[in-house]
């Protein structure tokens, strides 16, 4: 499923739609968010340097960490610096976000500001929407000579943008960034806890995915410390459930749902499938004795005759009417039986319908002795 | 004489004898504390490493104090083997007593006096990479953020972007900062907002609290240490959670898992 959101970034717009655009979104009990932010960014990258994607760059927006730690991150995942050079450019909002080292420098001219790479453009006033709209666009416009005109945006901290700015600023930037038709894909990463419920809803609307991490052990509040506490938080820590909503052009609406590994190098994500049936499996109760029959013994219990019902299987039934004596023939009969079997016999005959065969009741108890 | 690392160095990765600055270079450290129990045990016991640790000398500290004067520090720290005023001349501790500090003392704290604060530490910081014989990193320790909040009116803002600024120097100067916060002065959800964001972006998280259990004579407290760096260049996968007790002496800390004494 996280393969089907990166194949989705992959496959860029379609002709006369929005880009498709993610939204990651976790909270201090469960804080991946930015494991899966980097998994989206280094598998879309592959995407592009491999030139199977629709884009053919990725601007990078970064707010909460340096381009330096992007740089890193990539070198780690096993990219190439001159490929990652080609095809990214990273808007350094980090750095220095307010133009204070600006003006720092401006006022000591004798010292030389640090020269970083060509790939990483600073931006100094976030508060300014319009020309953050402006500057991600110019940065795209220099993948246009590659052949394909389209590229990718990544936002990794709206969270911070939102500190500076109102949420229809921003929602307006994101929203004109995804219907720009020059934009193929734009994922971005929200902390849902440091903002009101409408702010992480708001930004849901413009996306098409949303995929938000979950704890997967619920902390109990028993002050910190104690052992159920601590070792939630080292659960939580380690993996995490991962909501997906997959929001389709006719409308329908896809929930899906996976768990998120956190390994030695990167994320791995496990169906959740695989997890719910071992858990029901052992969840069962194991019980000594079954609450329904099968086929077999529905039918093996319907074959049981039962004690003093045999009179039916083919002979007359005899029912004994208490004033008649038995034919002379049968009396004969009787008399003659025990020469001619083995062992003993007990002929009984019922009374009437009435009677069940095994009845309690006094045959005797009408008798007016 | 070299002392033996305690359980709160080896949470924090710091290995006895190694040449490697403590705190590591590029980390961000939040020490949480409560009126019950106080953190500023482990702001000191920092600082005392960050002068002492990584060879050559140590490393160097630019300490923003807001809570105490100078002389409580010095007085402290000597007991602890550190002496801070040698320290402040050989130009290895570089004390900012912002009680003092004109910018925002009175609290006229505006954009402007964060500005030129940052502009002072930028400066040292940058003095302090350039030296040669500085071999450790340099640590920024900030005691405590309630009083920066304060001078900064309250305004949440405006801490969060000096901090933002003082973060940035992590990874540019390759420095570490050492916050130490109150928790408990944060009890309803709309000024939970500072500490939220504190938390996202800090490394690593210490949590100084009181036992669960109530008071005893030997024990003051617990630690509970979160490490979520998000590279780890270890071999064996490093326990990102940690949780131990502790006893303040005079000459230093002593730590131990519960259960682990007598």
């Amino acid at each position: 499923m996280a393969e089907a959101i990166s194949r989705y970034l992959r496959d860029g717009s379609l002709e006369g739609e929005h880009a498709p655009a993610l939204t990651i979104e976790d909270s201090l009990r469960s804080p991946l968010g930015s494991h899966a932010f980097h998994h989206f960014l280094t598998a879309l990258l592959s995407h592009i340097t491999n030139g199977r994607s629709q884009a053919s760059g990725l601007v990078l927006v970064a707010l909460n960490r340096s381009p330096s730690f992007y740089f890193d991150l990539l070198k780690r995942s096993g990219f190439d610096a001159s490929l990652v050079d080609k095809s990214v450019r990273v808007l350094d909002c980090y750095s220095d976000p307010l133009g204070w080292k600006d003006l720092i420098s401006r006022s000591e001219t004798d010292r030389k500001r640090p020269i970083g790479r060509a790939s990483v453009t600073g931006f100094k006033n976030v508060k300014n929407i319009d020309k953050l709209l402006s500057s991600v666009l110019d940065l795209g416009k220099g993948f246009a000579g590659q052949g394909k005109s389209k590229f990718a945006v990544a936002v990794d901290s709206v969270s911070i943008m939102l500190r500076h700015s109102s949420l229809p600023s921003v929602t307006g930037l994101l929203s004109n960034l995804r219907s720009h038709d020059q934009i193929s894909s734009i994922f971005w990463l929200i902390h849902s806890d440091l903002h009101e419920m409408r702010v992480s809803t708001a930004l849901e609307y413009i996306s098409s995915m949303v995929a938000s991490i979950e704890p997967v052990v619920l902390s109990t509040n028993n002050g910190h410390g104690s052992a159920g506490n601590l070792l939630s938080l080292e659960q939580n820590l380690c993996k995490a459930k991962f909501h997906v909503r997959l929001k389709q052009r006719n409308g329908r609406v896809k929930l899906l749902q996976e768990e998120l590994h956190i390994e030695q190098n990167g994320i791995k994500f496990a169906s959740v499938t695989s997890v719910s049936t071992a858990v029901n499996q052992s969840l069962l109760p194991k019980v000594q004795f079954n609450l329904q029959l099968s086929d077999k013994e529905l039918i093996d219990r319907a074959n049981v005759v039962l004690p003093f019902e045999h009179q039916g299987n083919g002979e007359n039934i005899q029912i004994y009417d208490g004033r008649r004596s038995l034919p002379e023939n049968q009396r004969d009969d009787t008399k003659a039986a025990p020469g001619s079997e083995k062992g003993g016999q007990i002929h009984y005959i019922r009374d009437s319908d009435d009677e069940r065969p095994d009845s309690d009741e006094d045959p005797d108890d009408d008798l007016d002795i | 004489m070299a002392e033996l690392p305690n359980l709160l160095d080896e949470a924090m990765g710091f290995a006895p004898g190694s040449a490697a600055p403590f705190p590591r270079g590029g980390v961000v450290v939040l020490v949480e504390d409560c009126v019950e129990t106080s953190g500023a045990f482990v702001l000191h016991h920092f600082l005392k490493r960050a002068l002492s640790s990584g060879g050559g000398g140590g490393g160097a500290v630019v300490f923003l104090a807001f809570a105490q004067p100078f002389a409580h520090y010095d007085r402290l720290l000597r007991k602890l083997g550190c002496n801070l005023s040698v320290q402040r001349k050989n130009n290895k501790l570089h004390f900012f007593d912002l009680l003092e500090y004109p910018g925002l003392r009175k609290g006229n704290a505006t954009n402007r006096g964060f500005l030129d604060l940052y502009r002072e530490i930028q400066r040292v910081v940058e003095g302090c990479s350039l030296q040669e014989d500085n071999k450790g990193c340099v640590n920024i320790m900030i005691d405590d953020l309630s009083f920066l909040e304060i001078a900064a009116h309250g305004s949440m803002d405006d801490v969060l972007d000096f901090l933002h600024y003082c973060i940035s120097l992590t990874s540019v100067m390759d420095c570490s900062l050492v916050i130490l916060n109150h928790e408990d002065i944060y009890a309803t959800e709309e000024d939970h907002e500072l500490l939220t964001h504190l938390r996202y972006f800090s490394d690593f998280l210490i949590k100084v609290g009181p036992l669960n259990t109530g008071l005893a004579a030997d024990v003051h407290g617990q630690l509970t240490i979160v490490n979520k760096e998000i590279f780890k260049d270890h071999a064996r996968p490093m326990q990102k959670v940690r949780n131990f007790h502790f006893k303040v002496k005079e000459n230093g800390v002593e730590t131990f898992y519960p259960g682990s004494r007598h």
